[in-house]
């Protein structure tokens, strides 16, 4: 009998967490088209995020590019077709390898900054000062942040993109001696316009979800220090979730149109 | 116990205020009345809600039952814009000093200032002001550190310029005094008092500290089970006979 109460209220606290966050959403929403606009705030936020996000992002997405065609590499000469490499890189990194795994490394280190941020401003009471010195500091915390993570992601995925595949490229360069240009030429030869469209696209929700989770844990942080902690880690998780889920849809959607 | 008071207008009116946070009823028909230019403290144990209380007051908390009046206004009655207008009119002073810890000290004191362009205009060179306060609260010198450099007794006097910086009517003292050394608490109820006189402000103080509530109060409130359950001066609740009264300036 306790076994169904403790189900029935874990999924209780999953609905209200939605419910809440759906009203956060809103709030967001409403928040932004009213004056005035921070937008000194919003480019410092830019800035803290694309600049210091920029090393990470780009280690990253070159390692992947080299392992990506390291490991791929063997098999394609087995089958005899390592001269769609290139191709299978681009198309890969692209569409599916270079947003999500770059969404998911902005999720961990600018979500769960944004969370223990905001919740150690929560704990400290600094956001109650906001408040009642009259300012709106949804407006200057939350609104801003969002918006700053919603068109950093689709820049640091494309930086990621492109280092990524300059890394496949030196494997193919120095294993094969391939050209920077036939590369290049490959990959591009193998993309579409409905390749970058939708891959782009969804790293813009992607981004939204990472500034909107993270500023809502923190924002919504109790429960003193010990909830700052547990606000970082949470956005983190409850990010990485949405993104899968995100990008499930992203993909039943994109290939709606690929078969229309 | 009511006192007489020689202020005449009420400028902050509470009526039978309630909150509840679980079973727990924290307020349960609390009245305060305040006038203007004077000090009035609150004293009670702690858990007794008096924070919860000035929290209440300012909007921070919502009530579950009673009436706020502030200023001719009912919290029940205004819309957010209305309330952060009056909030203007009305500083608090958090127990923890809530500096922005990414601002200097003088972004700390701009901030609000330059996002109540209907009250203070759009200010190019907020520098002159906020120095004014600054001096004010005896820290000219320190506009360009940041809140991790200044001491407790600092930071406490920062928050308090950074109230002062929108001309409050009221000031809400949230336990001023505690966490600091009875050096540096003396030095900032001195402070409190001569804030008052050069602004004319009216203050509600929350404070265990017997004689910082000597010093400055005008007229004092003992907070019991979220109820009045005394009210005077300090001299007559001091001498006062009722155990439970004498209890609180048992130090």
């Amino acid at each position: 009998m306790s076994e169904v109460k403790n189900k029935i209220s874990a999924i209780q606290t999953v609905l209200i967490e939605i419910g809440e966050l759906a009203y956060f959403t809103k709030r967001f929403f409403r928040e932004l088209f009213r004056r005035p606009f921070e937008f000194k705030e919003f480019l410092k936020q830019c800035y803290n995020m694309g600049n210091k996000s920029l090393l990470l992002v780009s280690v990253t997405g070159f390692i992947i590019g080299l392992v990506f065609t390291l490991q791929s590499r063997p098999k394609m000469i087995e089958l005899g077709a390592e001269a769609w490499l290139p191709s299978l890189v681009g198309i890969s990194i692209i569409r599916e390898i270079g947003p999500i795994i770059t969404a998911l490394i902005c999720a961990g280190r600018i979500g769960s900054g944004i969370g223990a941020e905001l919740g150690s401003m929560r704990v400290t009471e600094q956001i109650d000062a906001m408040d009642v010195s009259g300012t709106n500091p949804f407006k200057y915390l939350v609104v801003t942040r969002i918006m700053a993570t919603t068109l950093m992601i689709p820049l640091l995925v494309i930086i990621s993109d492109v280092i990524a595949l300059t890394g496949s490229f030196l494997v193919e360069h120095f294993k094969d001696d391939v050209s920077f240009r036939l590369f290049f030429d490959e990959v591009m030869a193998s993309l579409e316009f409905v390749d970058f469209l939708p891959s782009t696209i969804k790293t813009f929700f992607f981004g939204f979800a990472i500034g909107l989770v993270g500023c809502y844990k923190g924002y919504n942080c109790k429960h003193g220090t010990a909830g700052v902690g547990i606000a970082a880690n949470s956005a983190v998780v409850e990010t990485s979730m949405i993104l899968f889920v995100m990008d499930f849809i992203a993909v039943l959607i994109t290939d709606i149109f690929y078969s229309i | 116990m009511k006192v007489a008071t020689k202020y005449t207008e009420v400028i902050i009116s509470i009526r039978d205020l309630k909150k509840k946070f679980g079973v727990n009823n924290v307020l349960d028909g609390f009245n305060m009345d305040l006038y203007e230019g004077e000090t009035l403290v609150i004293m009670g144990k702690s858990g007794s809600g008096k924070s919860v209380m000035i929290k209440c007051l300012i909007g921070l908390e919502t009530h579950d039952s009673g009436s706020i009046m502030i200023m001719g206004k009912y919290l029940d009655d205004i819309n957010d814009v209305e309330l952060n207008e009056l909030r203007t009119e009305v500083g608090f002073l958090f127990q923890g000093s809530a500096l922005y810890d990414s601002m200097t000290v003088r972004e700390n004191l701009e901030f609000p200032l330059r996002r109540h362009t209907k009250k203070f205009g759009i200010i190019k060179d907020a520098t002159p002001l906020v120095m004014e306060v600054l001096e004010s609260v005896g820290l000219s010198h320190a506009i360009d550190l940041m809140p991790e450099e200044l001491s407790g007794g600092m930071k406490r006097r920062v928050a308090l310029a950074r109230t002062l910086i929108l001309r409050p009517k009221v000031i809400l003292y949230d336990e001023p005094t505690t966490g600091l050394d009875p050096i540096t608490s003396k030095e900032i109820v001195l402070l409190m008092k001569s804030i008052q006189e050069k602004y004319h402000t009216s203050s509600i103080v929350i404070t265990h500290d017997v004689d910082c509530a000597r010093f400055i109060a005008d007229r004092m409130i003992l907070l019991v089970n979220g109820i009045n359950y005394a009210e005077g001066t300090f001299d007559e609740l001091f001498a006062h006979e009722d155990p439970n009264i004498k209890a609180f300036f048992k130090t």
